[in-house]
């Protein structure tokens, strides 16, 4: 198989990462071959595409996702980023993208205060509008920016996923933790960097539950194809 | 000179404050029925080796701007410096 037709794809993990080894889990069972990055390495070993997991990193010292994004390997992500590479931030991945500026605006504590362990439906922000469902699991995920970042990030159309009913009607009473415009996941402006608080990687095998996360590894994968002719 | 700094992050005006909401809730069940606006911050110290007090300043408005607040949700104050005891 040539590399092109199974992305290699790499997770970061950071100290108080928890979700790094599921994620290397659901790329090998969608197709892709996982390559495990250390947080202090410098370079991604030529992968095709790059995971940031879910976790506690630093255990969320000073504001969540705020010191992971000095690791030596945020540098290469950085990078990676800048020329073209795919990036998925889950979560805690989420939250280190927006504090290093790959995504706008910031995550803050849930409008309700509690940690949020469910499964949710997000409505995808295309043409087809698919509802996934997949689960969240998070105390810090109340998407926010202020008035203007967010009016440019929908005129750019940068909203990947909206929090919805489970038939696809996106409402204030259907978003979890509050977020503004009931935004779950969010691209850069060249689309090739994406974050989002669901996690994609706790729903890819039929075996365990809803498959609403394979569509995010495809989207991933397709990225990183088209990137790396074969 | 070694100078100390207090700096006092706090959130943007406006901005909701969920902890601060849960404080103001439980005051009340106290007796304190006269209390309004409670917001969190953080209180951050530190001791930055400079060559005037003009330079240790600016370096620490710098790292508050950069990294120990986050500006799309915070604002900073650097609170005062006095001479930090030699080590």
């Amino acid at each position: 198989m040539t590399a092109a037709a199974r992305p290699r794809v790499g997770v970061v993990t950071f100290p108080g990462s928890l979700d790094d080894r599921d994620a290397l889990r659901a790329i090998r069972f969608m197709g892709g071959d996982p390559v495990p990055v250390w947080h202090a390495d410098h370079d991604l070993h030529g992968v095709d595409a790059v995971i940031l997991p879910g976790g506690f990193s630093y255990g969320d010292y000073l504001r969540t996702g705020a010191i992971a994004r000095f690791a030596p390997a945020m540098t290469a992500v950085r990078e990676f980023a800048d020329s073209g590479g795919p990036v998925l931030g889950i979560c805690n991945g989420f939250q280190i993208l927006c504090e290093a500026g790959l995504l706008p605006g910031a995550l803050i504590r849930n409008r309700g205060l509690s940690f949020i362990c469910r499964w949710i439906n997000v409505r995808m922000q295309d043409e087809r509008g698919d509802v996934l469902q997949i689960p969240i699991k998070h105390g810090e995920g109340q998407f926010i920016a202020s008035p203007q970042e967010l009016a440019r990030i929908e005129d750019e159309g940068l909203v990947a996923l909206r929090y919805c009913s489970p038939d696809g009607v996106v409402d204030e009473r259907f978003t979890p933790n509050g977020s503004a415009n009931a935004i779950a996941g969010l691209r850069n402006q060249h689309g090739n960097v994406l974050g989002l608080m669901p996690h994609p990687e706790h729903a890819v095998d039929p075996d365990l539950g809803p498959t609403g996360g394979q569509f995010v590894f495809e989207w991933l994968f397709a990225a990183a194809r088209e990137r790396v002719p074969a | 000179m070694r100078l100390r700094f207090e700096i006092v992050v706090s959130l943007k005006d406006g901005l909701l404050d969920p902890q601060g909401k849960a404080i103001q809730g439980a005051l009340p069940t106290l007796g304190w029925e006269n209390v309004s606006d409670v917001r969190v911050g953080k209180h951050i110290e530190l001791v930055v080796e400079a060559e005037s007090e003009a330079e240790a300043r600016s370096h620490v408005e710098e790292m508050s701007r950069t990294f120990l607040s986050n500006p799309v949700i915070e604002d900073f104050r650097v609170l005062s410096s006095e001479e930090a005891s030699a080590s």
